[in-house]
C-alpha cells in the first residue's frame, strides 16, 4: 500500500518499522472477516483494514490521536486474529502497538478514564496491592447492581466488580523466589515467569506449574528481582512503565543465565508470553537489545515446553470430556494451536473444540474492564459456543480467559493443572463438583 | 488516477443538510460523516484508486436502504454500494458527491432449506460464512471466490463471482435462485425465488453481474449443493510456465473435468508457500493445483489419468495430498495467493481476462516478454481450467512512474486476451478498472444497447455511475 512518510519522519525507528508494515498491506480486506469487532459492529473501522488506514492516516499526518481515532482503537482486542489470516503477513501487532503509544502521547483522555487507567496501571503488575484491593472488590461485588447510570465510568464499575472472585485465594506457598530442584535426575532447568495478576487470581496455576516440572526433571528458578511481563502496560501505550517492568526481567533472567545457565524462560499466562517473546523486538534500538532478544528466544509457553521434554502421564484416563478454549495470546500471538490439545489427549481427556475457536472470549487484557459492552457480547458468544460442546470442563492456557469465562455452565481449569494431575498431581479443585454432578446423574 | 464524473456543485455544498437528512433516516452510529472516519471507505481491494465521498451509511434492514435510496433520488444525490470492500476492480471505488451504502451490517442468514436446497440470506453475508451455516448438515455454497472468507454474496451478485471450482459447479449465476433489491427511485423488488426460472424476462439474469448499476441487492436466495463423497488434490510441478500450460490444454481437452484446475508460477509459488507451508514445489517453473471429487475408487481413476497426461509434459513432480489437512493447506496457499503476493512487492495490479485454454501457451509467452519489456515483475496465478487469468503485476505505489506503467502492462494483457479471443474479466467485473478498455471488447453500438438497459433502470444515472462504461454525458 501506498504510504507518504517524509524522509524526516523515516528517521524515527518505530515510524520506519510502521511503513514498513504498512508497505506490506494490500488491502485486500480478508482480515475484515476474523476480527471479533467487526463481526459485532459491522463498521469497517472497527475492522483491522479500518484501523490500519486511521493509524497510517494519523502517524503519516503526525497529528494528535483525535478522539474518533482514540475510540476505534480503543475497541481493537489485540487478539491479533487479523495476523494469522494475513496473507501478506502485516505485523498488525506492532503497528497498533505504535498507535497506542502515539494515542498515549497525543490525546488527553477524559479525567475518569484516565483515573481509572493509572489505576489499574498501579495495581495490577503488582500482586501485593492487587491482592487487597482485591478483597475489597470481591466485598463490594454484591453491590455491582447497585452501581446507577449507563455512562462508561459506572458501566466500567460494574464489569469490574463483577470480575472480581467470590473468595480471593492466599499467597501461593509455593511459587516464592528461589530453585525448585529437580526429582530425580536432572534433565534441564528453567526460569518460570510467576507473573502477577495469575498469581493472585489463581496461584493454583503456578503451584502446579512447578510440581509438574520438577516432577519431569526439570530445575524451576524463580528469580526474587522478576516481575510483571510489562504486557499491561504495553498495551495501554505506556510505553516507560512497560519497557522499566520488561527490563527488569530481562535483567533477572539474564544474571541467570550467565549464571547456571537456563534451558528456557516458561511462561504460562499465554498473554505474558506473546509480550516476553517481543521483548526482542521492544528493545531493539535499547543498549540491553541482544540480552533482551536472547530472553525472547528462550521464551516458551508451558505447553512448548511439555512437548519439548516428552510430557507424560501416570493416572488412568479420567474420563472427562474438555472443551478446549484456545487463548488468542497462544493461537495468534504465539502461533500456538496443536500441542494444548495434543497434550490434553495425551494425558487421557477427550477434547473438543468450539466453533468460532478463532474468535476472542473478549477478556484481552483489560480489555473487558475498558470496554464492557463489546467484552460481554463476546464472552456470551463464546460460552455459547462453548457450551454447544457438552463438554465438562473448559481448559485454556491464559488467566484473562480463564477469568472471562468462569461463572458459565461449565468450570474453566488451566491447561497445566490437569496435565498436572494426570501426571501425579492434587485433582484440581473444580473437578470434585464435576463428579458429584455426574454421581446425581445430572 | 482515473478520471471521476464531475462532482455536482450544488450537492456538494448542501453536504451539511444531506448529513442532517440521513440522520434522520437512520440510527446514529449508522452515519457517518467525520473525513477521519470516512477515509476507510475511499477505497477498496484496487488500493490505487481512491476518492472520499460525500457521508458512508450502514443501514441494517431492507427498508433502511430503500429509505436512503428514495430520499438520494427525490434529492438528485450519487449513490455508492459497497459490500466487504474486497472488489479487485475498484468496484466500491465512492464519488465524492456520493452517498456510499454500506451492506456489511445486513449479515444475517434468514432461512435455511435443505429439503429444497437452498438458504436466504442477506447480502452483507459472506461467501464462506454460508457454507458455514449449511455445512454441519453436509451441504456448502458452490462458488469460492478468493476472497471468501471476507467477500459478501451481494457483491459477488453483482460481479457475478467466479472461483477455484467454479470449473465444475459454474458461476454466482449459475447457483442463483432469487434476489430482492433496493430500486435506483427506492422501491423495493423480488426477482426469482425459490425455484429454477421465472416467466416472463430473466430478471436474475440481467441482475447477475451488473456492478451495483441497477439496483441494491438486499437479499439473495442461493442454491445450496450436497457436498461429494471426497475430494482429493494433487500437486503437479513443471520446468516452464509455456509446458504448464500445455499440460492444462492437454488435460481439459481429454474430456477429463477435474473441480478444479490451477496454475501458479514460480513467483506465485514461492510467495503462498512462505503463507500456507502446503509443500509447495519451490524448483519448480510453474505448478498445477489439480482437485477431484467423488468416491474414492473415482478419485483414484480420475488421477491416474491425469497423472499419466501430466507425465508427458517432463514434470519435476507429482503429489497427491495424503490427508485433509495437506489438501486444506494446498487450498489455503491459494486462496491467500493475492495477498501473499504482499510479501514481495508493495502494491500489485491483478488482471482478470479470460482466453480459449488453447491460447494458454502463447498468452503465457508474451506475458513475460511484456514483464521484460516494461521492466516490471509479474506473477501468475489463475484458473488454468476455465482460461480465467490472474497476472499480478508487481509495482511500488510510492513511485508514481512506477504504477503508471503498470496500469500500460495492464491494458496490453487485457487487449491480448481480447485479441486472441477471450475477454477483459472472468469474474472481477469490469468497475472502475477496466472501465476504459470496454471499447475494445465492444462496438460503439454494442457500448450504447448497454448503457440504455443502464437509462431504463435509473433514468439519471445516479446509482454507481462511474463503472462499467466509459465516462459520457450521462456520468
Amino acid at each position: 500500500m501506498q504510504t507518504s512518510f517524509t524522509e524526516a519522519q523515516l528517521q524515527d525507528p518505530d515510524t520506519a518499522e510502521s511503513n514498513r508494515i504498512l508497505r506490506t498491506c494490500v488491502h485486500c480486506g480478508f482480515c475484515t472477516a476474523t476480527c471479533p469487532t467487526f463481526l459485532l459492529l459491522g463498521d469497517e473501522l472497527d475492522s483491522p483494514r479500518g484501523r490500519i488506514y486511521l493509524i497510517k492516516d494519523m502517524l503519516e499526518n503526525d497529528r494528535p490521536a483525535t478522539e474518533e481515532v482514540v475510540r476505534h482503537v480503543d475497541r481493537c482486542l489485540s487478539c491479533l486474529s487479523c495476523m494469522t489470516t494475513c496473507p501478506s503477513g502485516v505485523h498488525y501487532m506492532h503497528l497498533v502497538d505504535h498507535a497506542r503509544r502515539h494515542i498515549e502521547e497525543t490525546y488527553q483522555r477524559p479525567p475518569a478514564e484516565r483515573a481509572l487507567r493509572r489505576l489499574l496501571s498501579a495495581l495490577l503488575p503488582y500482586p501485593g496491592r492487587f491482592r487487597l484491593a482485591l478483597i475489597g472488590a470481591s466485598l463490594g461485588r454484591h453491590f455491582a447492581r447497585f452501581v446507577p447510570g449507563r455512562s462508561m465510568a459506572s458501566q466500567r464499575l460494574r464489569a469490574m466488580l463483577k470480575l472480581a472472585p467470590a473468595h480471593v485465594p492466599g499467597p501461593s506457598a509455593l511459587d516464592r523466589p528461589g530453585v525448585h530442584r529437580a526429582q530425580g535426575p536432572r534433565r534441564g532447568r528453567v526460569a518460570l515467569l510467576t507473573g502477577c495478576a495469575q498469581r493472585v487470581l489463581a496461584p493454583s496455576i503456578n503451584d502446579a506449574t512447578i510440581r509438574l516440572l520438577t516432577r519431569m526433571g526439570l530445575d524451576v528458578v524463580v528469580r526474587k528481582d522478576q516481575g510483571c511481563c510489562g504486557a499491561l502496560d504495553h498495551h495501554m501505550g505506556h510505553h516507560d512503565p512497560a519497557m522499566r517492568l520488561a527490563r527488569a526481567n530481562i535483567a533477572a533472567w539474564t544474571a541467570e543465565l550467565e549464571g547456571e545457565g537456563l534451558d528456557a524462560v516458561v511462561i504460562n499466562a499465554s498473554g505474558c508470553g506473546t509480550t516476553v517473546k517481543d521483548y526482542g523486538f521492544m528493545f531493539r534500538t535499547e543498549p540491553d537489545a541482544a540480552a533482551a532478544a536472547r530472553v525472547s528466544e528462550l521464551a516458551m509457553d508451558i505447553s512448548e515446553l511439555l512437548v519439548k521434554f516428552d510430557y507424560a502421564p501416570s493416572r488412568e484416563k479420567p474420563g472427562l470430556t474438555v472443551a478446549y478454549h484456545a487463548a488468542c495470546s497462544l493461537q495468534h500471538g504465539q502461533k500456538i494451536t496443536a500441542a494444548p490439545k495434543d497434550l490434553l489427549k495425551r494425558a487421557g481427556f477427550v477434547v473438543k473444540e468450539p466453533a468460532e475457536g478463532h474468535i476472542c472470549c473478549g477478556s484481552a487484557g483489560t480489555y473487558n474492564l475498558m470496554q464492557p459492552e463489546i467484552a460481554g457480547q463476546l464472552r456470551d458468544r463464546k460460552l455459547a459456543n462453548l457450551d454447544r460442546t457438552r463438554a465438562d470442563l473448559i481448559a485454556a492456557g491464559n488467566i484473562g480467559c480463564l477469568t472471562q469465562l468462569s461463572g458459565g455452565a461449565m468450570p474453566t481449569i488451566h491447561t497445566v493443572e490437569l496435565l498436572d494431575w494426570m501426571a501425579g498431581g492434587p485433582e484440581p479443585a473444580a473437578i470434585g463438583p464435576i463428579r458429584a454432578a455426574r454421581a446425581r446423574g445430572g | 488516477m482515473i478520471p471521476l464524473p464531475a462532482p455536482k456543485p450544488e450537492i456538494l455544498a448542501r453536504r451539511d443538510t444531506i448529513v442532517a437528512d440521513l440522520h434522520t433516516l437512520l440510527p446514529a452510529d449508522a452515519v457517518i460523516h467525520e473525513t477521519i472516519r470516512m477515509r476507510p471507505y475511499e477505497t477498496d481491494g484496487l488500493s490505487a484508486y481512491r476518492q472520499m465521498p460525500l457521508a458512508v451509511v450502514l443501514p441494517a434492514t431492507t427498508e433502511q436502504v430503500a429509505a436512503v435510496m428514495r430520499y438520494c433520488h427525490e434529492q438528485g444525490i450519487r449513490v455508492v454500494p459497497r459490500g466487504a470492500g474486497t472488489s479487485l476492480s475498484g468496484g466500491a471505488l465512492p464519488l465524492e458527491d456520493a452517498v456510499v451504502i454500506g451492506l456489511m451490517r445486513m449479515n444475517r442468514i434468514l432461512e435455511i432449506d435443505f429439503d429444497d436446497r437452498l438458504a436466504v440470506v442477506e447480502a452483507g453475508v459472506t461467501n464462506l460464512g454460508i457454507t458455514k451455516a449449511v455445512e454441519h448438515e453436509g451441504f456448502f455454497y458452490a462458488p469460492d471466490p478468493s476472497s471468501q472468507l471476507a467477500c459478501m454474496i451481494g457483491g459477488n451478485v453483482n460481479m457475478n463471482s467466479g472461483g477455484a471450482h467454479c470449473l465444475k459447479y459454474g458461476v454466482t449465476a449459475n447457483n442463483l435462485l432469487g434476489l430482492k433489491l433496493v430500486t435506483p427511485t427506492g422501491d423495493i423488488v423480488e426477482v426469482g425465488g425459490d425455484h429454477l426460472d421465472t416467466a416472463g424476462y430473466d430478471w436474475l439474469g440481467l441482475m447477475t453481474g451488473s456492478e451495483g448499476m441497477l439496483g441494491i441487492v438486499t437479499e439473495v436466495t442461493v442454491r445450496i449443493l450436497r457436498g461429494p463423497e471426497g475430494a482429493r488434490a494433487m500437486l503437479a510441478a513443471f520446468k516452464g510456465t509455456e509446458i504448464a500450460g500445455q499440460a492444462v490444454d492437454a488435460i481439459i481437452g481429454s474430456g477429463i473435468i477435474p473441480v478444479a484446475l490451477e496454475f501458479m508460477d514460480k513467483p506465485c509459488i514461492h510467495a503462498c508457500e512462505a503463507f500456507a507451508n502446503a509443500g509447495y514445489p519451490l524448483d519448480a517453473e510453474a505448478m498445477l493445483i489439480i482437485e477431484v471429487e467423488g468416491s474414492v475408487a473415482e478419485q483414484d481413476a480420475l488421477l491416474a489419468k491425469i497423472k499419466d497426461i501430466c507425465a508427458r509434459f517432463d514434470p519435476i513432480s507429482l503429489k497427491v495430498a495424503t490427508s485433509a489437512e495437506e489438501s486444506i493447506a494446498i487450498w489455503k496457499g491459494r486462496k491467500g495467493a493475492f495477498g501473499a503476493v504482499g510479501r514481495i512487492s508493495p502494491d500489485y495490479l491483478c488482471m482478470d481476462g479470460t482466453i480459449p485454454t488453447g491460447e494458454l501457451p502463447f498468452v503465457l509467452k508474451r506475458i513475460g516478454e511484456m514483464s521484460v519489456q516494461y521492466g516490471l515483475q509479474v506473477a501468475n496465478v489463475f484458473h488454468a481450467g476455465d482460461g480465467n487469468l490472474h497476472p499480478l503485476i508487481m509495482f511500488d505505489a510510492n513511485d508514481p512512474a512506477s504504477f503508471h506503467k503498470a496500469e500500460a502492462f495492464g491494458g496490453d494483457i487485457l487487449k491480448l486476451c481480447v485479441e486472441v479471443g477471450g475477454c477483459l474479466t472472468g469474474e472481477h467485473g469490469v468497475g472502475v478498472e477496466k472501465r476504459d478498455l470496454m471499447h475494445v471488447q465492444f462496438h460503439p453500438h454494442e457500448l450504447d444497447q448497454q448503457r440504455a438497459i443502464k437509462t431504463a433502470f435509473d433514468p439519471a444515472w445516479l446509482l454507481n455511475p462511474h463503472k462499467v462504461f466509459p465516462l459520457t454525458e450521462h456520468a
